[in-house]
């Protein structure tokens, strides 16, 4: 009796075997693609968006319903067999070092076949470092740092515009106010945290400023720890520009915001780099105080005027996300895999020259993308050539898109109305 | 001509209130720092934790002027149970377990705000004050006013406790010669706890006067509490009205500085005044030896 059923156990258990000897020869092995993150610290909550948005890229690119974007719903990889491509998640604890680490694990013992991360411009910075060490190529869709693509690396691609990308927004926003209002904006004046994304920022909107002749008529650095910004603010209100731009986190763009009033420091537009402008407690804690500050943002829902499978993507982020709705960070998570899936489905191999030879090949028109780029293509040094930001308005305490026009509902306002009159 | 006085007169209104608001959150440390003689490194986190009460209330209907008692009250208390918990063991040990000790209380607290308030930038509801005042082409926020206010009173209130009571007179008894005054019945333990408790008292009427205008998030406390070390430093140790003087001249270097040299550099002159005061007069300007 025992006999017999351990016989009936071992007969089972070689079926269900060659069962699945079968589906693997069918199914092709996996594609890897490794993804750092800041799973823990305090890019946790961030972190947890972006890793939940690459993992819905994956899905779409290993499902078969069709979406208006690259390599979406063929079941997996055509040119290699319908292969299915899986994310493997390493943490970066936010830390250069430990990026580099994560890098390493993924590549060694995960043999991912390309990266894909990692937010923080820092851990970008030592990351793809490992990856050009390895020689596997290295994309990164979320950090904006404005050198990262100048280090000569052969190994690194970058979908994201860069915090000098934005600069030339700026300009390119102020060139298109003064031929339509015949306004004069040519003093500029630069205030900015001086940390890393505050100086990159105010250098960028120095130098392309100078190059296109605006007068940059003071520039102002600050801690951005400060506690008070009276001195910043009197030197702002001496040098008197037509356009004030910042980039504060959100306590200096509180104080500097109230200052401002407090000294009727009027100027004809406020442009801000997003960080605190963008804060959830900026316009809760302001106002219509906030009214008329414009900041860049990177996406914006509206994008569906240009691409209908955005709202459709932000559906499906949300039934993921408790809820929450796609965003500029998530939005260029979910494009980075997508440009990875289609490389390596276009390299036709998961060799690293393969891959990389067709992520330098990379053409994908901007209507097939869920951003407000011009397309995906890269230069020589990796950077994608097509990327742009988009200009919003605080109007009626509401971020509304503003520029470029194809994308803006609402006209912006500007000049502003000087503090006495509002 | 007059525009350069206008600026100069704006600047120095704005010194004189950036250094009363200093004073405000410095006050409190003077007591334990000076009549004590303990360091509480998380001095900053206790503002931080005051903030996060009197945002509280403010949920609760309560703006935070009204909330202040309350805030003040339930302070007083937290600095009780600290001392009782922690900083009376610590004073037991070598004079380097306070540090120690109390630099852990602000990482812990640090955390445990992360933990339970993520690190959101909040403010308090049914703000009163947020109106300008303008004077003479001189322009100052109400709320800055009235932190300034609050600082003169909380530094006369305790200026008068310490001076003019007889625990006051224990407390600076016990500043002056600690075995001296053991031997002349005033208990240690009570007066330490009841200074440290005082202190925490005004450190968080302090963070709900700030709730007027700034919002709190876990760090906070860090931007102060650097400026409280060098108000009560400069000012002078153990001296109730030296924290006030030490905070004027802290906020006046500071607009001065970043205005006329560079705004970058506006807290060098702070540093440099402190470091000439260590170096020329250790004890601070208005401390004893």
């Amino acid at each position: 009796m025992l006999r017999k059923s351990l016989a009936a156990c071992g007969l089972a258990l070689l079926i269900v075997a060659s069962g699945i000897g079968a589906t693997a020869a069918d199914q092709p092995p996996d594609i890897i693609i490794g993804s750092i993150l800041p799973l823990t610290g305090a890019g946790a909550q961030t972190a947890a968006g972006l890793r939940a948005a690459q993992q819905l890229a994956v899905d779409l690119v290993n499902g078969h319903v069709s979406y208006p974007l690259p390599m979406v719903g063929h079941s997996g990889l055509p040119h290699l067999g319908h292969a299915r491509i899986r994310i493997i998640f390493a943490d970066s604890q936010g830390k250069p070092d430990q990026a580099k680490t994560a890098a390493e694990q993924l590549i060694t013992q995960d043999h991912a076949v390309a990266l894909i991360g990692t937010y923080y411009s820092s851990t970008t910075a030592t990351a793809s470092q490992t990856a050009e060490r390895y020689g596997i190529p290295f994309l990164n869709p979320d950090s904006s740092g404005a050198l990262l693509h100048t280090r000569g690396l052969k190994w690194f691609f970058r979908t994201t515009p860069h915090d000098g990308t934005f600069a030339e927004n700026f300009y390119s926003f102020l060139g298109d106010i003064q031929r339509s209002k015949h306004l004069d904006l040519k003093r500029i004046a630069i205030v900015h945290e001086d940390g890393l994304f505050g100086t990159g920022a105010a250098d960028a909107e120095e130098s392309i400023g100078k190059s296109r002749g605006y007068d940059i008529v003071a520039r102002v650095p600050y801690t951005a720890t400060t506690s008070e910004v009276n001195a910043e603010v009197q030197k702002i209100k001496a040098a008197n520009p037509d356009v004030i731009m910042m980039a504060s986190y959100l306590p200096d763009a509180l104080l500097f915001m109230k200052a401002f009033k407090e000294q009727n420091v009027d100027a004809k537009a406020i442009l801000a780099q997003d960080a605190g402008f963008i804060d959830p407690g900026f316009v809760r804690t302001l106002g219509k105080d906030a009214n008329y500050i414009f900041t860049r943002e990177v996406f914006s829902l509206n994008i569906k005027q240009r691409n209908q499978g955005v709202p459709l993507i932000d559906q499906l982020f949300r039934a993921r996300f408790n809820g929450a709705p796609l965003d500029g960070n998530t939005s260029r998570d979910i494009m980075g895999v997508l440009v990875l899936a289609d490389a390596i489905d276009r390299a036709g191999s998961t060799k690293p020259d393969a891959i990389r030879e067709a992520l330098v090949k990379t053409n994908i028109p901007g209507n097939r993308t869920l951003m407000p780029w011009k397309n995906i293509r890269f230069d020589a040094q990796g950077q994608n050539t097509g990327g742009a930001g988009i200009i919003e308005q605080i109007q009626d305490e509401k971020y509304q898109t503003v520029w470029p026009a194809y994308l803006a509902p609402k006209k912006p306002i500007i000049p502003v109305p000087a503090w006495s009159k509002r | 001509m007059e525009q350069t006085l206008t600026v100069f007169a704006q600047l120095l209104v704005a010194g004189v209130l950036t250094g009363l608001l200093f004073a405000l959150v410095a006050v409190g440390l003077t007591l334990v720092y000076g009549v004590m003689d303990v360091v509480n490194f998380a001095h900053g986190e206790f503002l931080m934790l005051a903030m996060y009460a009197s945002a509280g209330l403010s949920l609760l209907g309560l703006q935070p002027l009204l909330g202040l008692p309350v805030v003040a009250a339930a302070l007083f208390l937290f600095g009780l149970v600290v001392y009782r918990l922690v900083i009376g063991r610590l004073l037991q040990g070598p004079s380097e377990a306070t540090i120690f000790g109390t630099f852990g209380l602000l990482v812990l607290m640090q955390g445990l705000a992360q933990a339970l308030f993520t690190s959101d930038y909040r403010s308090a509801r049914h703000l009163p004050f947020q109106g300008t005042v303008h004077a003479g082409g001189i322009a100052v926020s109400q709320a800055s006013l009235v932190e300034a206010l609050g600082a003169l009173v909380l530094t006369g209130l305790l200026f008068a406790f310490v001076e003019y009571t007889e625990t006051g007179r224990a407390l600076r008894a016990l500043a002056e010669d600690r075995v001296a005054a053991t031997l002349m019945g005033i208990n240690v333990g009570r007066m330490n706890a009841l200074a440290f408790g005082l202190g925490s008292a005004c450190v968080g009427a302090a963070g709900a006067l700030l709730m007027l205008s700034y919002p709190v998030y876990p760090t906070v406390g860090a931007e102060f509490a650097l400026t409280a070390f060098i108000v009560v430093a400069l000012g002078g140790f153990g001296k109730i009205q030296g924290a006030l003087v030490g905070a004027l001249i802290v906020g006046l270097l500071e607009v001065f500085g970043g205005f006329y040299l560079a705004p970058q550099f506006k807290m060098v002159p702070v540093y440099v005044a402190f470091l000439v005061i260590v170096l020329v007069r250790p004890q601070g300007l208005m401390g004893r030896r």
